[in-house]
C-alpha cells in the first residue's frame, strides 16, 4: 500500500465516495428525523386532533374540507364526560384581513378556546392569553404571532395593547406568541392570529359547527383509551350504528410525525442506493488492483510458497491487504462525510446529525467490502503453483 | 546411515496439451547426509525436474521419493509446504529476495511460516546468526538493491539455512555472478558442507561442479554417470589463483 500512494488513493476513491455518501445520507436522515421530532414536540403534549370528515385515511388534508359536523354539545360532552382528557379546544378557521395603521396583511385565523394555547404548547413573549371570560363574552380580543406582529408593527415593537381591525371589526391584542418557526410542511407557524371561537363564529365566519377539536390527553399511557372513549361517545352522539363508518377522524401528533418522516425515508433510500452503487464500484476497484498486485508479485508469492507458506497463509496475507485498503478508504470516507455534512446544512439548509452508530456501521461495511472483493484475488494468489510462480518474469 | 534423499525409479511425465513429455524416465539414487552433490546436464536433461521433485515442489508421476524417510507422494499441499519449511533450504539463480525488505527480514521469511510459530525476538536472533555465518552481519539492514550480486546470494543462503534444514538445494547458484564472486559463493558452500550440511546443487558449468564431492550427469531423463569428483577444487585456493592472475595482467 505504501509502495504507490497515488495508486492506493485512486483505488480507494470509490470506497471514499460511497462511505462519505453513506455518512452524509444517514446524517441527513437523522437530522430530518430529529427536526420532525422537535417539531412534533412543539405541537403539544399527548395531542389528539379530532376532525369532522368522512373518516377517510391518508394524511391530514383529506380530513379538512369536509363539512363541519362537530357541535357545541360534542365539545361540552368531550370536556366533561371523557376520562383521561386534560383539555379540549374547538377550532374554527378562516382567512381574515388585518389592518393596523397603514399596514395590512391577510392571515389565517384560528377561533379557539382559552385552553388552546396550552394544548398546542404556545408560550407568550409579551402579554397573556385571552381568558374563559373572554370566550364566554365573545370578546373582541386576540393574540398574534411574531411574523404577523412584525408585518403590522415592525420588528421589535410590542403589539400588546394595540387595536387592529380584523375583517373591519376592531380587536384588541392581549398577547404576543413566542416564535416557533416553520413546521415540517414548510409553513410559517408564526404568521397567525388566535381569537376566541365565540368571537370568530359571531363576527368572522358564519360557522355554527366546528371542523376540529384539539384534545390533550392526561398522559401518553391513556392516549389509546382516550381515543377509544371519544370514538364511543361521538358514535353515540352522532347516532352512528356500530360497524358503520364514523363521520369523524382522529390523528395523534405522532401520526403527523410519521407522515413527515415518510418523505424523509424516500430521500434516505435514494441516497443509500447511490452510496451502495458507489461502494460496489469501489469494491470492484479494489478487486482489480489486488488482481494486478497478485500478478506483479507472482515471483514473491512463489518464494513464499517455496520456503513453506501454505495456501492459507498467502490467502490471509492478500486478504489482509485488501481489507486494510478498504478500511482505510472507509476511514477517509467517514472523515470526508464528517466534514461534508455540516457544510451541507450550511449551504443547502438540510438538517444533519451524525450518529455514532452510522460511523460504526460505515466502517464495518468498508471492511466487509475488502473481504468480499479481495477474496477472489487472494484465492488466486493462494492457488499459484510454486514452480510456475518462481519462473515468472 | 539412512539416506536423506532417496529416489526409487522416479519418473515424471508432463502433459502438454495432447503431447506427453517424459522429463524423467526412471531415476534411482541415494544421497546420504553430509554429501555435496552436483547434478549436471544440458537443458531438457531432466535435472530441473528432478530438482523440483527433490524440493517437494512437485510430485513424481511414477516411483517414489523419500525425504528423510518420508514418502512425499502421500502428502497433500499443506504437508508438502511444511516439509519444505522444516527440512529444505532453497538457493536460486536469481537470488529471489523480497525487494522492499531488509536483509534480516528476508532471512526471517521462512520462520514466518514455521509451525508452531516462532516469537519475533527469536526470529531476529536466528536471522542475525545466519547472516553472520555468511559474513553479512553488518549489512542486516540493507535492502537488496544496496547489495552486490554476491552479497544478495549470500543473504539467500542465510535464508535457506535459518530453519536448520536437512538439505540445502541450489539451482544454478552462480549463474548470475561473476567468476570471483562465484568462487566466493562456492567457498561458502564448501565451508557449510564441512560443518555437516548436505548440499545438492544443479549446474551446467563443469568448473562449478568441481567444488562438489560427487557429480551426477543426466541426459534425456536418465542418469548417465554418477561419480565422485576426481579433481576437487578448493575455493580459497582458487581465489588466490585468480588474484594472482589478475595481478599479473595489471603489472603488464
Amino acid at each position: 500500500m505504501r509502495r504507490n500512494v497515488m495508486r492506493s488513493l485512486l483505488t480507494m476513491l470509490g470506497i471514499i465516495v460511497g462511505i462519505s455518501a453513506v455518512i452524509v445520507g444517514d446524517s441527513m436522515g437523522t437530522g430530518a428525523r430529529a427536526a420532525v421530532e422537535k417539531q412534533i414536540a412543539s405541537m403539544g403534549q399527548n395531542l389528539i386532533i379530532l376532525f369532522s370528515g368522512g373518516g377517510s385515511r391518508g394524511g391530514t388534508r383529506s380530513g379538512f374540507g369536509s363539512s363541519p359536523n362537530l357541535t357545541m354539545g360534542d365539545y361540552l360532552a368531550l370536556r366533561q364526560e371523557v376520562e383521561g382528557v386534560e383539555a379540549v379546544s374547538p377550532e374554527v378557521r378562516g382567512n381574515a384581513r388585518l389592518v393596523a395603521g397603514n399596514q395590512n396583511t391577510s392571515v389565517g385565523y384560528y377561533g379557539v378556546s382559552a385552553e388552546y394555547a396550552g394544548i398546542r404548547s404556545w408560550n407568550f413573549q409579551t402579554g397573556d392569553n385571552f381568558t374563559e371570560a373572554d370566550v364566554r363574552n365573545a370578546a373582541k380580543v386576540c393574540v398574534i404571532g411574531k411574523t404577523t406582529s412584525d408585518l403590522l408593527f415592525g420588528e421589535g415593537t410590542d403589539p400588546v395593547g394595540q387595536v387592529i381591525r380584523v375583517n373591519n371589526a376592531p380587536f384588541s391584542i392581549v398577547g404576543l406568541l413566542s416564535p416557533k418557526g416553520a413546521n415540517s410542511f414548510g409553513q410559517d407557524q408564526d404568521d397567525v392570529i388566535l381569537v376566541p371561537y365565540t368571537s370568530a363564529m359571531k363576527r368572522l365566519s358564519g360557522d355554527t359547527m366546528f371542523r376540529s377539536f384539539n384534545i390533550q390527553a392526561q398522559s401518553a399511557d391513556v392516549m389509546a383509551d382516550v381515543q377509544t372513549n371519544i370514538t364511543q361517545l361521538l358514535m353515540q352522539r352522532h347516532r352512528i350504528a356500530e360497524g358503520a363508518d364514523p363521520d369523524f377522524a382522529m390523528r395523534t401528533q405522532q401520526e403527523f410525525g410519521d407522515f413527515a418522516n415518510r418523505t424523509n425515508e424516500i430521500m434516505t433510500v435514494i441516497i443509500n442506493a447511490f452510496a451502495g452503487i458507489s461502494l460496489v464500484v469501489g469494491g470492484i476497484g479494489i478487486m482489480n488492483i489486488m488482481l494486478v498486485s497478485v500478478t506483479e508479485r507472482t515471483r514473491e508469492i512463489g518464494i513464499r510458497l517455496a520456503v513453506g507458506a501454505r495456501g492459507r497463509d498467502v490467502l490471509r496475507q492478500f486478504l489482509t491487504e485488501a481489507v486494510l485498503l478498504s478500511a482505510f478508504g472507509g476511514a477517509l470516507g467517514i472523515a470526508t462525510g464528517y466534514w461534508l455534512a455540516p457544510l451541507l446544512t450550511k449551504v443547502a439548509g438540510f438538517p444533519t446529525l451524525i450518529s455514532e452508530s452510522s460511523v460504526i456501521m460505515a466502517f464495518s461495511v468498508s471492511a466487509l467490502i475488502g473481504v468480499v472483493f479481495g477474496f477472489f484475488p487472494a484465492l488466486k494468489a493462494a492457488n499459484l503453483d510454486p514452480i510456475d510462480a518462481l519462473r515468472y518474469e | 546411515m539412512e539416506p536423506v534423499i532417496k529416489l526409487e525409479d522416479f519418473r515424471k511425465t508432463y502433459r502438454n496439451g495432447a503431447m506427453e513429455v517424459h522429463a524423467v524416465r526412471g531415476v534411482t539414487v541415494d544421497i546420504l547426509p553430509g554429501e555435496f552433490v552436483a547434478i549436471m546436464g544440458s537443458s531438457g536433461s531432466g535435472k530441473s525436474t528432478m530438482m523440483n521433485t527433490i524440493g517437494c515442489l512437485d510430485r513424481p508421476t511414477g516411483g517414489r521419493y523419500l525425504l528423510d524417510g518420508v514418502d512425499i507422494s502421500k502428502l497433500n499441499r499443506d504437508q508438502l509446504a511444511d516439509l519444505r519449511n522444516q527440512k529444505l533450504g532453497f538457493v536460486f539463480q536469481g537470488f529471489n529476495l523480497l525487494s522492499r525488505t531488509t536483509a534480516v527480514e528476508n532471512v526471517e521469511l521462512p520462520m514466518l511460516y514455521a509451525r508452531p510459530s516462532i516469537p519475533a525476538r527469536v526470529q531476529y536472533k536466528r536471522a542475525m546468526e545466519a547472516l553472520e555465518l555468511v559474513g553479512l552481519g553488518e549489512r542486516h539492514d540493507h535492502h537488496p538493491n544496496q547489495l552486490s550480486g554476491g552479497q544478495q546470494q549470500r543473504v539467500a543462503i542465510a535464508r535457506a539455512l535459518v530453519n536448520q534444514p536437512k538439505v540445502l538445494l541450489a539451482d544454478e547458484p552462480t549463474g548470475n555472478l561473476d567468476s570471483r564472486t562465484s568462487i566466493e559463493v562456492m567457498g561458502v558452500f564448501q565451508s557449510l558442507n564441512e560443518k555437516g550440511i548436505t548440499i545438492v546443487m544443479v549446474t551446467h558449468e563443469l568448473d562449478i561442479a568441481s567444488y562438489a564431492k560427487r557429480t551426477i550427469v543426466m541426459r534425456d531423463g536418465l542418469i548417465r554417470s554418477d561419480d565422485l569428483v576426481k579433481r576437487r577444487l578448493s575455493a580459497p585456493e582458487e581465489i588466490l589463483k585468480l588474484e594472482a592472475e589478475q595481478k599479473a595482467v595489471q603489472l603488464d
